[in-house]
């Protein structure tokens, strides 16, 4: 009586979708089970779509998807109490189809991204949670249990793409719980503003569309970024912290969101808007070192419930997209070739991530998240600094601009020292190169 | 027995929000669902088939979009699920739906005769509870409407009694099938699909009638055409000037509170207090 399917994916985000798309693509018996009422009801996200990802899945996504603006312009701002240093990177090369990036409302996208799956083939049950793993008596997993009645499924390989907390996976034992020292707590409005407005005030025409990430005074001391992106009629707008920060100082990140929403930078940008949206999630911030195991006997990790986010390029649903499809293509290798889903034939999955930019950029930036949470200076110093230089070179008062070069230099040497400056150089490159 | 159960799909309440402007119900990404009084009504359909046997068929009319709903019903326990569905049905107000349902499921009794037909007694983003009677008229059935319980069926003597709310209590009715039943919120608990339920709601194929497989008779009924309904104009409550007036509290002296509050309403309402007074003098 019981289902059985060549594979099972648990969760319908991008990883899952990813994974559910090319295993169905290539004629496989693949469930997907999502625990939303519909995929893109329980997803949060910034949110930036790195078209990349999609069209190696999707050529032609741009055709159909929901996409709200493609970005022409990126701004980074350093920011002080009051003020803020930054640089904009704009480009009429932006502008140009095909675009590389993109603003979109994930309840819509997922829904769009879905349909697609389903549309090649893939099963989908919704509004169904995955409660365990069945497994054989060797322990290898073989089925999923949901929690209706009769909810046994089996299937030959479980792909979990069941998010950052990945409940499953965690019950399972597969990993560890989330821990407050790898995790951000990410909360964001959406706010509406009339297309017209978000035009004016950005600069933009048609579907253009900017964004702005920040660091400085807006996170309060803690390790942290916020963002603000363009959509089609409003504006999505959040900051995120680290959870350990966050629990440390006793801090509500709703309180963290207002506070940065004053700021005299900010406030202009959306003034006048309705709030109509408020959502938080976590997302997992630890990097290279605080990975799972990412496969086993008969199943995978991918995306966010492996952990696979960029947090300094605020990349993650194409680290998702990316790791869903290899997944798949594991198994679609393995299919061919007759070969069980075994812990040994499931590590190509692994070889597959390293010879990718998912592996290779976590590595890359593996000591930043522990650099950032140890030297606070890069958070707590160096904004106010960068912000005060700017400000006493630029303000004309009759002081002559040497001066002005040394009184700059001096501000920084008493704050981080001669030593301090050079100690700060090089744990930057460290953690970064 | 074949028992229809007519359900519609509308923007979920929780999530519903109302253009400032044109003060129409903006329903773009907000979540659809089954209109929760529909629930009932499938619950009580489905009730039935468990103790009688027979089958169930889900209805709705509306767009495509409407499919999850009839999915969402079929992983319940529903049979068989039909959309009617058609270009010229848009723009219907309560007269233009009940005919097309009528239509419908006069043609579906031509396969299988309908026993019984079920709806919920009101959807939560019309409020008419129009529909359901509007079906029953046309179809010539007996009308419950309001039901809160299905008391006993009958099928070979063709006889049901219900329990029905009515001011001041409960009626207890007895009448004839075919009968159309309106069922009341909160009637019975309603069930959660098994796994099995949502597999055969996943494959299922749901079947599409246009104005031709519904058995449309006159077309002039339906749509915007045959709705003699006018929504002259839409508006939501005006907001209110005044600002609320805060009253100083102390922990030590909830007393002087009370008494505060007690003096700012009395000033407000000169008639009560003038009415108190007397009151309090007649007393003593």
């Amino acid at each position: 009586m019981s289902e059985k399917f060549d594979v099972i994916v648990v969760g319908a985000g991008p990883a899952g979708n990813a994974a559910a798309y090319t295993l169905a693509k290539a004629g496989i018996n693949v469930l997907q089970i999502e625990r939303g009422e519909y995929p893109g009801s329980k997803n949060v996200q910034g949110a930036i779509l790195y078209a990349d990802a999609l069209e190696r899945l999707i050529p032609d996504f741009r055709d159909s998807a929901p996409l709200e603006r493609h970005i022409i312009e990126q701004r980074m701002w350093v920011l002080d109490e009051d003020s803020y240093i930054g640089g904009h990177y704009r480009s009429a090369e932006f502008a140009r189809p095909p675009h590389n990036r993109y603003t979109i409302i994930r309840a819509r996208f997922d829904k769009w991204f879905s349909d697609q799956v389903q549309k090649a083939g893939a099963l989908l049950l919704c509004e169904t949670t995955v409660k365990a793993l069945l497994r054989d008596v060797q322990g290898k997993v073989i089925g999923v249990e949901v929690d209706r009645e009769d909810g046994r499924i089996y299937a030959d390989a479980v792909i979990l793409a069941d998010g950052a907390n990945s409940l499953v996976a965690t019950r399972a034992g597969l990993r560890q719980d989330i821990r407050a020292e790898t995790a951000a707590l990410a909360v964001k409005e959406v706010i509406f503003l009339p297309k017209e407005t978000v035009d004016a005030r950005f600069n933009l025409s048609g579907q253009e569309g900017a964004v702005i990430e920040m660091l400085g005074s807006i996170s309060q001391g803690m390790v942290g970024t916020g963002f603000l992106y363009t959509n089609k009629d409003s504006i999505s707008i959040g900051i995120g912290c680290m959870l350990s920060d966050l629990k440390r100082q006793h801090l509500a990140p709703v309180e963290l969101l207002e506070r940065m929403k004053a700021h005299p930078a900010i406030a202009p940008l959306i003034a006048g808007g309705e709030p109509r949206e408020y959502a938080a999630h976590l997302i997992p911030e630890g990097g290279y070192d605080a990975l799972p195991q990412l496969y086993g006997e008969g199943w995978m990790l991918v995306g966010d419930s492996a952990g696979f986010v960029n947090a300094v390029h605020r990349e993650g649903s194409n680290l998702a997209m990316t790791s869903g499809q290899m997944a798949a293509e594991t198994l679609i290798e393995l299919l061919r070739e007759k070969r069980p889903a075994t812990a040994a034939n499931l590590a190509r999955y692994r070889a597959r991530l390293d010879a990718s930019f998912v592996m290779k950029d976590l590595k890359k930036y593996r000591r930043l998240p522990e650099t950032l949470d140890r030297q606070r200076q890069f958070i707590n110093d160096y904004p106010a600094l960068l912000n005060q230089a700017a400000h006493t070179m630029l303000r004309v008062d009759g002081m002559d601009k040497r001066h002005k070069e040394k009184e700059i230099f001096n501000a920084f040497r008493e704050r981080r020292s001669l030593l301090g400056l050079l100690g700060d150089a090089y744990h930057l490159w460290r953690a970064t190169r | 027995m074949h028992i229809v159960v007519c359900i519609k799909q509308v923007p979920d309440s929780a999530h519903i929000r109302v253009h400032p402007v044109t003060n129409t119900i903006m329903r773009q990404g907000v979540p659809a669902i089954i209109n929760p009084y529909d629930l009932f009504a499938i619950e009580a359909a489905l009730r039935l088939k468990d103790q009688l046997g027979g089958r169930v068929t889900v209805m709705s009319m509306g767009p495509t979009q409407a499919e999850p709903a009839l999915r969402k019903a079929i992983s319940l326990g529903c049979d068989e699920a039909i959309l009617v569905t058609d270009r010229i049905f848009a723009g219907a107000d309560t007269l233009a739906t009940s005919y097309v349902l009528a239509s419908a499921i006069r043609t579906l009794d031509k396969e299988m005769p309908v026993g019984l037909v079920f709806t919920g007694k009101q959807t939560i983003d019309g409020d008419t509870a129009q529909v359901g009677p509007g079906i029953a008229k046309r179809l010539d059935m007996q009308l419950l409407t309001y039901v809160s319980r299905i008391v006993e069926v009958d099928p070979a003597q063709r006889r049901i009694v219900v329990e029905r709310r009515a001011e001041g209590g409960v009626q207890v009715l007895e009448t004839a099938m075919p009968a159309l039943i309106t069922m009341l919120e909160g009637s019975n608990e309603i069930r959660f699909a098994s796994t099995p339920g949502m597999f055969r709601a996943a494959r299922a194929t749901i079947r599409h009638w246009d104005r031709n497989a519904a058995g449309i008779e006159d077309i002039k009924l339906v749509g915007l055409k045959g709705s003699p309904t006018i929504v002259s104009r839409v508006f939501g409550p005006a907001a209110r000037a005044e600002k609320a007036k805060p009253i100083p509290f102390d922990p030590a002296d909830p007393d002087s509170c009370a008494n505060n509050l007690l003096e700012r309403l009395l000033n407000e309402m000169p008639k009560v207090r003038k009415e108190l007074e007397q009151r309090r003098s007649d007393t003593q």
